[in-house]
């Protein structure tokens, strides 16, 4: 899982780092570059009729920024009453999108032979948005396509 | 400098700025004397200056840059090589204009400076003159010049009278500057002989090409000693001036980008101080008090000098339309006399720019289609000059720009036929609308008054895109017209775009923002009050705003909410879109206050509700109501709306299905009648014991009127109740007359998608429709009306079927049912 076990040889990089965080039980993992920051308890602006991922509009330091909801974005169950999200600002194509998730886990690398398509036990909607998995030890962490993500 | 034109102003601060470049550009040049680049650019520079120095009528200063122009022109096409001799020429010319410029700038005439020496030099090294004499003679007319500094005023007096006579003695001495030395030095060079032309000195009337004997007499001594040493040729003048900053120091130029930074930071800045001090108003500390109000104070100062930065006066584009107007008049062959009022009326730099074409636009019409010639006027017994007047001023945080004139004025009934021409309404159409909805027709693509096209105007596009083009910045355009009187176009125009005063509002718990622009009045009914005044029929709710009918709408279910207010209560923003006023129901409000506009995304765009969004005074977020796409998603009838479908229906080529808002009401016998919305004005109560007869009619006082009133039931031939106490009443009201029109029972507003039966044509129905699953006869309004009032529509048009001359009797009620009876058996 170190940089040291990488070669040469490889055409793509061999290590990533990945911003982790749980949702619903499982640990997803998004691109670090594209993470801007981590918020917590932010109060959130419904839009009304928007599209139910769209959970609504938050205040970052004066920039009204859209905030979708992982797990309706991803065919979760809502996350349960009393559960704060937290906010995960990517910047997209310098835009800054946030993302709500149930809450934040460390920064790993991720090696790419630890790579391997989604599993098949993953469903319908969600499966789009995975890229695929690591094989962690211990753990499967997903990795969140973030241009899709926020593509609702 | 406060007597200078703005013109000029803007004169000297470019002009001086150019110098500068010129300065660089000269000493580069001389490095690398081939370049073009530098040439064409100096050469761009002096040839700027002398257009608009010829323009202003400054003669010195274009004769010189003229001069200067020669020469520049010639090396930049490689006819001369730039030597340096010709360089220090051109320095000196540089020197030559400055000095005229800061001459300029003190006293607002160019005065005695001198230029002829000058343009000796430049016109000298026009010729292929021996270098060595070219520098000499620069240096010392420099020498002289800078000697003229102190000299005494006959001195000054000498050489400037001197100088008209050079030909035959260009001034290439030895240095020495003897003052009067140029004057009387042989000229080593060739006679430039083609600087005559050039030389004539205007100011002073020195006599005449010829006057090299008649030296100091003819000067006008009195004139010279008012040169002060600032006027000499050199380049370190400012420093002589003794009062403050000159107009090039004073200003400054910067990027629109970086002024619209500032402006955001600006407008954070602002929301932060309205979350500190709504913070603070609940602290007792009376020092943090102290310090938020001067955060305050300062903040909005800072707002203020923020927004000036980018406003520039209305002037900036109204100075280039005398042009445009007198020369449209010409091309018309009409006299016509513009006048502005409120030049100094300042706006935003970028919406300034958005309304100079819609501007230019309006005025041009007005000469061309508004004005009338001459002839025109002479028989309408006005003055034969027409008065084109541009007016702008401030008005509640708008800016307002009339364009108006004194011509032929716009004759509603011409638009409409013109309209039903084009098909861009229907004629049935045509006859429902009011003057004033008539008028507004000129905005609808592809229409055009000209009885010909003309390079001028008249094609017909236009006022669509002028109405477009404001309604883009968050605008609003009106037309008032007297036919004979003239007409005025009246724009309102918002003063900036980033900041705009808003008012929230709190519906099911959310707070949301309404550009304060689109908002007419609130209205705040008590539970008791509303359910007397807000009439809810089957969904669709009316509220009688002195007397008018008011469609509501009620936020919280155009946003799919459930309102959280209970009590009966209602409380009405009463908005304006495109002409077309309606009711938006709230659940409350909360306040008025300056927002800064935020782009959403995309995809919240899409929703079509939502202009943007901006963060209030405690940091949340509220979304701001697109005004305009409320009304069009929430009111059928909504004017552009039923434009799009009368458009529609005419491209169609047959009376298809027409989509608008139907008033359902009941005439008795279970049969319903459908009515047009948008024709009834008011509903009442009658009392029945109020009606009266007048000859066979029969009419009603009401509001210190007669109104005619016709009975549905039997204007259709059904047997209603007629022993009614109260009778339902529909007013109709145009051109300053109303109707009555006597109905069963008001049943409901429906959004009909009415599949009117074309063969049918029968007095007093239109056809008949499936409305609500019921079949539904559609009233002829029109024939309703002359039934009751056969004036009503005087002079009457010659459209009417013969029948209708009866119908004032048609209280026999047989006449009604042949009307009535077809329609319901077909369907």
């Amino acid at each position: 899982m170190s940089s040291a076990t990488a070669t040469a040889t490889r055409t793509m990089p061999a290590t990533s780092q990945l911003a982790t965080f749980w949702l619903d039980g499982d640990l997803f993992g998004v691109e670090v570059e594209h993470v801007q920051e981590v918020l917590r308890s932010q109060s959130i602006t419904r839009v009304p009729l928007a599209p139910p991922a769209v959970a609504g509009l938050i205040n970052l330091r004066g920039q009204v920024v859209t905030a979708i909801e992982l797990r309706e974005r991803l065919g979760r169950k809502p996350r349960p009453e009393g559960q704060e999200a937290v906010v995960i600002v990517v910047r997209l194509h310098g835009e800054a999108v946030s993302l709500l998730v149930d809450s934040i886990a460390d920064v790993v690398d991720v090696d790419v032979r630890d790579f391997e398509a989604p599993p098949d036990t993953l469903d319908g909607v969600g499966r789009d948005l995975i890229r695929g998995a690591y094989k962690l030890s211990g753990q499967l962490l997903l990795a969140l396509d973030v241009n899709r993500a926020v593509g609702t | 400098m406060e007597g200078l034109d703005d013109i000029v102003e803007e004169f000297l601060v470019e002009s001086h700025e150019n110098l500068d470049q010129l300065d660089q550009d000269l000493v580069a040049l001389e490095q690398d004397p081939r370049s073009r680049e530098r040439l064409s650019s100096i050469f761009r520079t002096i040839h700027t200056i002398k257009g608009t120095s010829g323009f202003l009528a400054f003669n010195k200063l274009e004769e010189v840059a003229h001069v200067g122009e020669n020469l520049l022109s010639r090396l930049r096409d490689g006819a001369l090589d730039l030597t340096p001799s010709r360089t220090s020429a051109l320095l000196l010319m540089t020197d030559t204009i400055r000095a005229l410029l800061a001459e300029i700038e003190a006293s607002g005439g160019e005065g005695s400076t001198p230029v002829a020496d000058t343009v000796v030099v430049l016109s000298a090294a026009l010729e292929d003159a021996p270098a060595e004499a070219a520098v000499e003679a620069a240096a010392a007319v420099v020498e002289a010049a800078e000697a003229v500094v102190e000299a005494e005023a006959e001195v000054v007096a000498e050489a400037q009278a001197a100088a008209p006579a050079p030909v035959k003695k260009a001034a290439a001495k030895k240095p020495p500057a003897k003052r009067a030395s140029r004057a009387k030095t042989p000229v080593p060079a060739p006679a430039p002989v083609p600087a005559v032309e050039n030389v004539p000195v205007p100011s002073p009337p020195v006599a005449a090409p010829a006057p090299v004997a008649e030296l100091p007499q003819e000067v006008p001594v009195p004139e010279v000693p008012a040169a002060p040493a600032a006027l000499a040729p050199e380049p370190g003048t400012p420093e002589a001036q003794p009062k403050g900053r000159g107009v090039a120091d004073s200003t400054i130029r910067v990027d629109v980008d970086l002024l619209d930074n500032l402006m955001l930071l600006v407008g954070e800045l602002v929301l932060t101080r309205n979350q500190i001090v709504q913070y603070v108003g609940r602290q007792n500390d009376q020092d943090l008090i102290r310090a938020s109000q001067r955060l305050n104070l300062i903040a909005s100062e800072l707002q203020e000098s923020a927004m000036k930065t980018r406003m520039q006066p209305i002037d900036h584009i109204w100075s280039k339309l005398p042009r445009v107007v007198r020369d449209l008049g010409l091309q018309c062959g009409k006299a016509v006399r513009l006048e502005m009022e409120g030049k100094d009326t300042e706006l935003d730099k970028t919406l300034l720019e958005a309304v100079k074409d819609p501007l230019t636009h309006l005025v041009r019409n007005s000469v061309d289609h508004g004005i009338e010639d001459t002839a025109g006027r002479a028989a309408a017994g006005k003055p034969a000059e027409g008065v084109l007047t541009l007016r702008s001023r401030h008005e509640s945080g708008q800016v307002v720009v009339e364009v108006a004139d004194d011509g032929a004025g716009i004759d509603p009934a011409k638009i409409g036929r013109k309209a039903v021409e084009k098909g861009l309404i229907t004629a049935d159409a045509l006859s429902r609308m009011s003057p004033q909805d008539l008028l507004q027709l000129i905005f609808l693509p592809g229409f055009s008054t000209a009885a010909a096209v003309t390079n001028v105007s008249g094609r017909g596009v236009g006022m669509d895109v002028v109405k477009t083009n404001i309604e883009g910045i968050g605008g609003t355009i009106e037309v008032e017209s007297v036919a004979g009187r003239g007409t005025c176009m009246r724009l309102r125009i918002p003063l900036t775009l980033a900041i705009v005063p808003a008012l929230t509002i709190e519906c099911a718990g959310d707070r949301y923002a309404i550009p304060q622009i689109s908002l007419q009045e609130l209205v705040a009914l008590d539970a008791e009050k509303a359910a007397a005044a807000v009439e809810d029929v089957g969904g669709a709710s009316v509220y009688r705003l002195r007397g008018e009918l008011l469609p509501l709408v009620h936020l919280a279910d155009v946003l799919g909410l459930t309102s959280d207010r209970h009590d009966g209560h209602v409380v009405i923003a009463v908005l304006s879109s495109e002409g077309r006023r309606f009711g938006l129901v709230v659940d409350r409000v909360i306040n008025t206050e300056e927002i800064v506009v935020k782009a959403v995304s995309g995809q919240l765009k899409q929703i079509g509700l939502y202009s943007g969004a901006t963060v209030l005074g405690d940091g949340a977020v509220a979304l701001i109501l697109d005004v305009q796409a409320l009304a069009r998603r929430a009111l059928r009838t909504e004017t552009t709306d039923r434009q799009e479908h009368r458009l529609a229906a005419a491209a169609a080529a047959a009376s298809v299905s027409e989509r608008q808002r139907m008033l359902l009401a009941a005439i008795g016998g279970g049969r319903r009648v459908a009515i047009p919305l948008d024709t009834v004005t008011r509903l009442e109560q009658v009392r029945s014991d109020t009606v009266e007869r007048v000859g066979s009619r029969e009419v009603v006082q009401y509001r210190g009127a007669i109104l005619p009133i016709v009975r549905l039931d039997r204007h259709l031939g059904a047997f209603g109740d007629s022993d009614r106490e109260v009778l339902e009443v529909i007013v109709y009201a145009d051109h300053g007359r109303s109707v009555a029109i006597v109905v069963e029972e008001i049943l409901d507003i429906v959004d009909g998608e009415a599949a009117v039966q074309s063969d049918i044509d029968d007095l007093g129905l239109l056809g008949s429709a499936v409305i609500g699953d019921r079949v539904t006869e559609l009233l002829d309004v029109r024939a309703a009306i002359l039934a009751a009032d056969p004036a009503f529509y005087s002079p009457a048009p010659g459209a009417l079927p013969g029948g209708l001359g009866s119908m004032p009797d048609i209280d026999t009620s047989a006449f009604g049912f042949e009307g009535t009876s077809s329609p319901l058996m077909e369907v």
